[in-house]
């Protein structure tokens, strides 16, 4: 029950990120990368992790909405009402993607795993909380410091009348 | 199983990154690869060591590495919008100091 679970949701998800980069329409590609990313947290959801995959389930559906977005203000063609093609050098694309599958595919498949080591715990998501308030308290420390200089470094970038918007001699006079 | 279904979600968004020509097309196939990071560790967490809870914390910390791309390249989105009225990347091919 649970393989073939797995094979549906892994199906599914390969389908939605291929699905990505077919479609003419953005709005679908958006769409289309939600439910990869739905059936790949639904499969992580197989092995126990519920915290890591409802996280995810949730994360990702809050960035593809905002993902959305940003389509619409910035593209020409969100809808797909106009089918233009927005690929180059998709024959060289192709074919290095297929090797890193291949490499990557066979080096999962050949390698010889060592042997499971313990088991999981009764309440996984209560030994991650556990930890990330114990021993790994310093990686989730640095992580809200990362997160912390990303937003102000997004606003930097981002802000109208900033340090990067555009020329110089285009600002207002007393902006200069 | 796993681990091939995340060789899968890898190259399908190095395809994405290598021939889109939207920004946030290409941002979508990084996300995939970045997915593909999520799926394994999980994979990893629960078939060779399940019993510590490092693999979880690299997977944390991965989702936390896929919202910082997330945020700066809609933030280089933007710039690249405001700056040069473009959103594709070979209409931002070249570095202006």
């Amino acid at each position: 029950m649970r393989v073939t679970a797995f094979v549906l949701l892994a199906l599914l998800a390969v389908a939605g990120g291929v699905a990505v980069f077919v479609v003419n329409s953005m709005a679908r590609a958006t769409i289309a990368l939600a439910v990869s990313f739905v059936a790949a947290g639904a499969a992580i959801l197989l092995v126990d992790a519920a915290y890591l995959g409802v996280i995810t389930i949730l994360m990702m559906l809050m960035e593809m909405g905002i993902m959305a977005i940003f389509m619409i203000m910035f593209m020409m063609n969100p809808g797909g009402l106009m089918p233009m093609s927005m690929m180059h050098n998709k024959r060289g694309a192709l074919v290095v993607s297929i090797v890193v599958f291949l490499l990557l595919a066979g080096g999962a498949l050949g390698t010889p795993w060592p042997q499971r080591r313990g088991t999981p715990p009764s309440d996984p998501t209560l030994a991650l909380g556990e930890a990330i308030m114990g021993g790994k308290m310093l990686v989730m420390m640095t992580v809200s410091a990362v997160l912390f200089a990303t937003i102000v470094s997004a606003m930097v970038l981002a802000t109208g009348r900033g340090r990067y918007d555009g020329e110089p001699s285009a600002r207002p006079a007393d902006d200069a | 199983m796993f681990l091939v279904l995340a060789a899968a979600l890898f190259a399908t968004g190095l395809f994405g990154a290598l021939s889109q020509q939207s920004v946030v097309m290409v941002m979508m196939g990084l996300e995939l690869m970045i997915n593909a990071l999520v799926v394994a560790g999980a994979a990893f967490w629960y078939f060779l060591a399940p019993a510590r809870p490092d693999g979880q914390v690299f997977v944390l910390v991965v989702l936390a590495a896929m919202t910082v791309e997330m945020a700066l390249g809609f933030a280089v989105a933007t710039l690249l919008m405001r700056a040069r009225d473009a959103d594709m990347t070979d209409m931002a091919g070249d570095l202006r100091g």
